[in-house]
């Protein structure tokens, strides 16, 4: 059984360790909020200007200048800020943000990620990506593990437009976790009930089985 | 070289958004604060569309959504050139660009403020990583510093900036509320003439030195508007928990 998004979303929050600052892209990132568990110490940033968002607001408590980079309502938690723009991105490029969660329409084996526009399609902006996937320390992306026609995102060598090159570290797909290393992909952890052998056949680019090792999984 | 404008730190005050946006002209390049729907002077939005000019250079993150905000720029086709960093859900815009109406340059976000946050501050270029390798760096100047590659880019300054901002005084000092502030106080910064439309006008000294968000150097004209529709972008809520 594939991971639903929940899933995902639980799985991506284990990977985000106490006393970090984390920004959590538009999408299916947004969703890793809800698995922190209350304990951990954990800020999360907005790039639109807010560090220490909290969840959605209550049924009408919703201020719509308290909104996130999704332009989404939420809430600021005991301890927030909002700042400027700049600001906000001297905190982005300036590596002070530990770790931002990202969605993909492409991922290649050497952590060069595509997210922000498909050939041919409407051009949808850049918004904060690009500044976000070279900015941050640790890059995890977040994403279906193939498209809605079934191509693997998960590829050799991007063909979208780049967002920025070798900047992912690991991936979390409906179907498994996997990392990027300087050998490729390595696989790190399967969905439950999901096998090697799937992943592989979904995957556009040699899969390893360990970080470490050069030899491909060969079915 | 634009001759330098002495003494206009004086009678900022106007009375009405058509006497704040009256030295508006065919073909100026302007900044609009607000991060989507949110933030947006949307007086000074409306005065633009009835005070007739056109040809504009919009230089703003968004150009509104869902026909409100900056679409009714779009909308009323004033608007030759949209320099920004997203477009997304904006059918306005879409439309526009489709019928070769507005010119669009998108730019990353990071990149977007600091050339802006540069040219107001006597910066005429930066390097920067954002771009690197992707279509951004298209006829850029690439150097390496400590084996990293950046790109040259340069300030971004306008003729005018249209603002919203929480209270102001006299002097044009700002105070900005929660994440309205977003791009306006860069912009103020980086317009040849900042107009600044405030929910609150407040006296010299009612805004603490250490709590001015905004210095009053930076803006030249200033109009109170207690009246905002503010809309929602996207309204998300959780339900309240049952009381037991």
């Amino acid at each position: 059984m594939p991971w639903s998004k929940e899933e995902m979303a639980a799985r991506a929050a284990q990977e985000i360790p106490d006393g970090t600052v984390v920004n959590l892209g538009i999408g299916l990132p947004t969703l890793v909020a809800d698995h922190l568990p209350p304990e951990r110490q954990v800020w999360l940033h907005s790039e639109n200007g807010l560090l220490g968002m909290g969840p959605f607001p209550f049924e009408g408590e919703e201020d719509s200048q308290i909104i996130n980079a999704g332009k989404q309502t939420v809430t600021i938690l005991p301890g927030g800020s909002t700042f400027d723009s700049a600001l906000s991105f001297a905190m982005i490029r300036g590596r002070h943000i530990d770790i931002a969660i990202l969605g993909a329409l492409q991922v290649a084996e050497n952590g060069d990620l595509a997210n922000w526009a498909i050939p041919g399609g409407k051009v949808m902006g850049i918004g904060g990506a690009m500044d976000l996937a070279l900015g941050a320390k640790r890059i995890l992306v977040m994403t279906t593990h193939v498209t809605n026609r079934g191509e693997p995102k998960l590829v050799k060598r991007c063909t979208y437009p780049l967002t920025a090159k070798a900047c992912v570290h690991r991936i979390i797909t409906d179907l498994a976790v996997i990392d990027v290393t300087p050998h490729g992909f390595a696989l790190v952890e399967l969905a439950p009930g999901v096998s090697i052998e799937e992943v592989q056949a979904k995957t556009g680019a040699p899969l390893r089985l360990s970080p470490t090792e050069e030899v491909a999984f060969s079915g | 070289m634009v001759q330098p404008l002495i003494g206009r730190h004086r009678q900022k005050v106007v009375q009405s958004v058509d006497e704040a946006l009256a030295d508006l002209f065919d073909g100026a390049s302007i900044m609009v604060g607000g991060f989507g729907l949110c933030g947006n002077p949307e007086a000074l939005i409306a005065g633009v569309v009835r005070r007739g000019v056109k040809d504009l250079t919009l230089i703003s993150n968004n150009a509104g959504n869902l026909g409100k905000g900056l679409n009714a720029w779009i909308e009323a086709g004033i608007v030759r050139r949209f320099i920004g960093t997203y477009i997304g859900t904006n059918e306005a815009l879409h439309r526009a660009m489709a019928e070769g109406r507005v010119e669009v340059e998108i730019i990353p976000q990071g990149t977007f403020v600091e050339r802006m946050r540069a040219a107001g501050a006597g910066i005429p270029a930066f390097y920067t990583p954002t771009g690197v390798g992707t279509v951004v760096a298209e006829g850029k100047e690439v150097r390496v510093f400590d084996g990293q590659e950046y790109l040259l880019e340069r300030a971004l300054s306008a003729d005018f900036a249209l603002i919203r901002a929480r209270k102001a005084d006299r002097f044009g000092n700002l105070r900005f509320y929660r994440t309205a502030r977003n791009f306006s106080p860069i912009m103020c910064m980086a317009a040849r003439t900042t107009i600044v439309e405030c929910d609150e006008l407040v006296e010299l000294g009612a805004i603490d030195p250490d709590d001015v968000h905004l210095p009053g150097i930076f803006v030249h004209r200033i109009v109170e508007v207690r009246e905002h529709e503010d809309p929602f972008e996207y309204r998300t809520t959780r339900p309240r928990p049952l009381s037991p």
